[in-house]
């Protein structure tokens, strides 16, 4: 995979096929970016699970927080990793160990020996782009903050989806 | 099935980008969303959208969607980021600088500029606190020079009003990366069918839609692009971008939006409290005109080389500045930034100076005399006292606008017609001023 420009439509296969994310460095805090992810994709119906060992044992808008990705219980099918492009390493191995069968790494995190050892494992990887941007992006919610979406179409398109 | 951007034309993107047909009722054409708010689906939405915590309409001073159609068409016409249209083009310099600056800090311009930006840089601009330099653009050096440590950005006009002035943006792009800096290009002039500042390194695009873009001289409208390049976390300069933002509950913008944080923020702060939103009626006019642009750029020079040119080789004209002539003095530059035309804006100065410059003016009869350009109608002004009034004559000089300039916008009239008229007046004009001698 070119991980420095994504096919809308290999964006738009993970984000139809996940239904539990597991979010690495999720906040408790309302104002940082993990905090606004999760909530955003809790409204478009994923599950999403905290794992964060400084607040293991609190609950992220109504989900309990979990010390590491080996304690989450049931299956994962993405890791979203909202930590630094250096500690995404590990916690890709992680994920491959969780059997997840997509990592996820923010804006502004890029690791590719850590993506290079996920698609050995036949993990789909997606570095520096953010799940809520994108989601928004390819449903039609982006272009409503002004944003060039990059979809062009004559048919009518669901609204938010 | 979407295929991205690179496929499509200039011309299908002026007509498609930004608009689908409506989500509800199936209307093709983007309908006037003529409302000031948007209801909420429960107080858990509404907290969400107040939060920045999901996207979506709340009120229409923060973001509306007419408007936010024509701020992905242009957004995708400039091959930007992202889009914040505003009032006027005015609102649109105020809110860029707004989320650049604070007070205390420092702006760089060039001094070839419409002359109510260098009124608005000079005089209101220090009255927040943002202080500016105006250096010659045709020395690009000069910026640098000028650069200070409070310094936030540098500010050009890539073919500048009132005509003629073509400035090396690659170059300046150079200077303002080497110092940390975004550098923003006012397109109004070329429009992004004759040029895209973002292809020559330039960082943020702004526009006065009020011309070409909505072209039909009908809408007054501005629009902010960002290119989503510049990294506003390399160094501590921009903290109103960088930094937790407490209008906002601490929120950081770059953290939280990556390359959309100039967007984000142009709406929810700068629109939010500057207040200076475009009208969802004339973001349906400038849509519509927009679909037309290329055809429009394609005869406003076409039209406007012919005048230039007739101009040129007539005797009783001292001088013409514009970029499409051969013995210009920006041809070069032209044919690099500019190289489907040199735009249809541009000055001449008549034998006489003034006095016959002024009867010119006041004797054409399919040229109106008003202060506008980027209108279907050809326009006519002396910049002097009008556009580039509140300047000295030494910045009226060297903005291209001394006392003898004669400043034309050309429209899609019959070209034919309007060298006729240009010639009557010029003739008219050399008799009254010969019969009073
Ligand atoms: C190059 C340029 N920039 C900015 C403006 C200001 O735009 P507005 O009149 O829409 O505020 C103008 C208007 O004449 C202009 O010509």
């Amino acid at each position: 995979m070119n991980h420095d420009a994504y096919p809308d439509s290999y964006i738009r296969a993970i984000l139809d096929g996940v239904k539990t994310i597991a979010m690495v460095g999720a906040s408790p805090n309302w104002n940082r970016p993990s905090f606004f992810a999760m909530k955003y994709l809790q409204i478009k119906g994923y599950r999403v699970i905290p794992v964060n060992p400084a607040a293991v044992g609190q609950e992220i808008l109504g989900e309990r927080v979990y010390g590491s990705l080996a304690e989450v219980p049931g299956a994962i099918d993405m890791v979203d990793i909202f930590r630094n492009s250096e500690a995404a390493g590990p916690i890709a191995d992680a994920a491959i160990e969780a059997g997840a069968k997509v990592v996820w790494m923010q804006l502004g995190v890029r690791n590719d020996a850590a993506a290079a050892r996920g698609e050995q494992a036949d993990l789909r990887v997606v570095m520096n782009r953010c799940p809520k941007i994108e989601y928004g992006r390819l449903n039609g919610e982006l272009a409503w903050s002004g944003v060039n979406t990059g979809i062009i179409s004559s048919k009518r398109r669901k609204q938010g989806a | 099935m979407n295929k991205p951007n690179g496929p499509y034309g200039f011309e299908t993107l002026s007509i498609h980008a930004g608009a689908a047909p409506d989500p509800t009722t199936g209307a093709r054409v983007t309908p006037i969303y003529q409302t000031t708010a948007f209801v909420f689906d429960d107080a858990e939405h509404a907290a969400s959208l107040f939060n920045l915590q999901t996207w979506g309409y709340i009120y229409s001073r923060i973001g509306n969607p007419t408007v936010s159609v024509l701020e992905e068409r242009i957004a995708t016409l400039e091959g930007g980021r992202g889009a914040i249209a505003t009032a006027s083009g005015h609102a649109a310099q105020m809110l860029v600088a707004f989320s650049l600056m604070r007070a205390g800090d420092h702006l760089v311009a060039g001094n070839k500029l419409y002359g109510g930006s260098v009124t608005q840089f000079t005089r209101t601009f220090a009255k927040f606190g943002w202080d500016c330099t105006l250096v010659d653009p045709d020395e690009p050096l000069n910026f640098e020079r000028a650069i200070r440590p409070e310094t936030k950005a540098i500010f050009i006009e890539g073919l500048a009003n009132p005509g003629g002035i073509v400035v090396d943006i690659e170059a300046v792009a150079a200077i303002a990366h080497r110092a940390g800096i975004p550098l923003i290009v006012d397109n109004t002039l070329a429009t992004p069918y004759l040029c895209r500042p973002f292809e020559w390194g330039a960082d943020i695009v702004v526009h006065s839609t009020t011309k070409y873009l909505s072209g039909h001289g009908n809408a007054m409208g501005g629009v902010v692009v960002d290119s989503g390049r510049f990294d506003w976390s390399q160094n501590d300069k921009f903290p109103n971008l960088a930094k937790p933002e407490p209008a906002y509950h601490g929120l950081t913008f770059h953290e939280t939006f990556g390359d959309l944080a100039l967007t984000a923020h142009g709406h929810a702060v700068g629109l939010r409290d500057l207040g200076a939103c475009m009208a969802p009626m004339n973001a349906f006019l400038t849509i519509t005109g927009s679909e037309t642009l290329p055809l429009r750029m394609q005869r406003h020079v076409e039209n406007a080389q012919c005048v230039a040119e007739f101009l040129e080789s007539d005797p009783r004209v001292a001088w013409v500045s514009y970029a499409g002539l051969e013995a210009n003095k920006y041809r070069a530059l032209a044919r690099k930034y500019l190289p489907k035309g040199a735009g249809a804006v541009f000055t001449f100065g008549v034998k006489g100076g003034y006095e016959v410059g002024r009867r010119v003016v006041e004797g054409c009869e399919l040229f109106s005399h008003l202060a506008n350009v980027g209108d279907t109608r050809s326009l006519i002004i002396h910049p002097a006292s009008t556009t580039h009034r509140q300047l000295n004559e030494t910045q009226q000089i060297a903005a291209g606008a001394g006392p003898d300039v004669v400043r034309l916008s050309i429209g899609l009239e019959t070209v034919g017609d309007l060298i006729a008229d240009l010639d009557q007046a010029l003739a008219q004009a050399s008799e009254q001023v010969k019969a009073a001698e």
